[in-house]
C-alpha cells in the first residue's frame, strides 16, 4: 500500500512532452515508487472533480495510476481509493460513448468511446501484491483514461469526430 | 423553390436562435441543414434553407441590430443527402499553438485527394487542438499518408493521430 503523507505535486498541462511519452514499468517495491505513489494520491486528493490521475501528469514517466471513482457522482463500481503499478487491461467489453475531460487539458471535453466493463491487473506499490480490478461505468472509463496516459495518449486522440470536441462551458448538476 | 446559404454572426445571448429561426419560419423558409457553435463567445450559425424568398429578401427579413446576417443563393451539390464514396477517417492534432497548423496538415490531405468534411479547432491555454473528419479516396495509400502526417506533426511539435471512423451502429 502507499504510505500516508505524500506530497501533492504540480499537474502538467498539455502540451508537454511527458504527456506524449510512453511511460516505463516500475518496481512496485522500490522506495522511490512508493513515494511517487503517495505523491500521486496526494495530488489526486487535491485536484477537485477529478476521479483519477496517472504518474506522467505529475512529471513522472512511470506506469502508475491513481483513482477513486467515488469522486464522481455517477460512479457504480468502486475498487476504493487506489494506486496501481504497471496496470494492464485484460478484458474490455460493452462499449459506449461518454463525455470526459482531463485535469491536464483544462477547458475541453469530448465524447469518447470506451468499454464500460473492464478487468485490469496490476500490483500494489509497497508490497507488490498482485491485484485484479473489475470495474464498470465511470470507474472503467476513468481507469482506461489513465491507462492511455501511460501510453502517451490523451482523450483527444480518441475523439470520434469533429463534432465531438467541446469547450467545457458548464458543470453537470448531478 | 430555391436554396440559400445563410450565415449568422453575433454576440451570444439567450434567444438568438429562437429569433433567427422564428423569422425564417415566418417567411416560409424551411431549414434543411444547419450547424451552430460558439466562437470566442460569439454565436456562429450556418443554415441551408429552401423557400420562395430570394437571398436579398431573406437578408432583409433576418435583419437584426446585434447580428450580422448574410444569405447567398446556392445550388445543391452532389454531396447533399448522399453518402460519399470514400473511406472515413478522423484526424486529431494537438500541440503548442502556432500559425499554420491547419494549412500544413490540410495540404498533406489535399495532396492525396482527401476531403475534410468537418472540422473543429480549439485553443485552451497554450494547447491547440484540431479534430477533422476526413474522406479519403479508396485508392489512397493510407500508411504512406500517415507517415507524411506524422512528419508534418513532428515539424509542428504536435501529436497527430489518424484513424478510421468507428463503424456505425445501425
Amino acid at each position: 500500500m502507499t504510505g500516508p503523507g505524500g506530497t501533492a505535486r504540480e499537474l502538467l498541462r498539455a502540451p508537454h512532452p511527458l504527456l506524449s511519452a510512453v511511460a516505463a514499468p516500475v518496481d512496485p517495491a522500490a522506495p522511490e515508487v512508493v513515494t511517487a505513489a503517495a505523491d500521486l494520491l496526494a495530488t489526486l486528493r487535491r485536484v477537485p472533480v477529478t476521479a483519477g490521475l496517472a504518474a506522467p501528469q505529475i512529471g513522472l514517466s512511470w506506469r502508475l495510476i491513481a483513482f477513486d471513482a467515488r469522486r464522481h457522482p455517477r460512479s457504480r463500481s468502486w475498487a476504493g481509493e487506489l494506486v496501481v503499478a504497471n496496470p494492464r487491461l485484460a478484458r474490455a467489453s460493452h462499449w459506449d460513448e461518454g463525455r470526459e475531460g482531463c485535469a491536464s487539458v483544462p477547458g475541453l471535453v469530448a465524447d469518447v468511446r470506451r468499454a464500460t466493463r473492464i478487468t485490469v491487473h496490476g500490483h500494489l506499490p509497497g508490497t507488490g501484491e498482485a491485484v485484479t480490478i473489475e470495474a464498470d461505468a465511470i470507474e472503467a472509463r476513468c481507469i482506461q483514461h489513465q491507462l492511455d496516459h501511460l501510453d502517451g495518449l490523451l482523450f483527444l486522440d480518441r475523439v470520434p469526430g469533429a463534432l465531438s470536441l467541446h469547450r467545457r462551458l458548464h458543470t453537470c448538476d448531478a | 423553390m430555391g436554396l440559400s446559404a445563410v450565415t449568422v454572426l453575433g454576440v451570444d445571448r439567450p434567444g438568438v436562435i429562437a429569433a433567427v429561426t422564428g423569422s425564417l419560419a415566418d417567411c416560409g423558409a424551411n431549414i434543411q441543414d444547419s450547424t451552430m457553435t460558439l466562437l470566442g463567445g460569439h454565436i456562429a450559425m450556418m443554415l441551408l434553407v429552401s423557400g420562395e424568398l430570394d437571398s436579398a429578401e431573406l437578408t432583409q427579413r433576418l435583419r437584426m441590430p446585434d447580428l450580422v446576417v448574410t444569405a447567398s443563393a446556392i445550388k445543391a451539390s452532389r454531396h447533399f443527402c448522399e453518402e460519399g464514396g470514400g473511406l472515413g477517417y478522423v484526424l486529431t492534432v494537438h500541440g503548442p499553438d502556432r500559425p499554420g497548423i491547419i494549412s500544413a496538415v490540410s495540404a498533406v490531405l489535399a495532396a492525396d485527394g482527401g476531403n475534410i468534411t468537418g472540422m473543429s479547432t480549439r485553443l485552451t491555454g497554450r494547447l491547440y487542438v484540431l479534430i477533422a473528419d476526413v474522406e479519403l479516396p479508396k485508392q489512397v495509400d493510407v500508411a504512406a499518408l500517415m507517415r507524411r502526417l506524422a512528419a508534418v506533426g513532428a515539424g509542428l511539435d504536435s501529436d497527430i493521430t489518424f484513424r478510421p471512423v468507428e463503424p456505425d451502429l445501425l
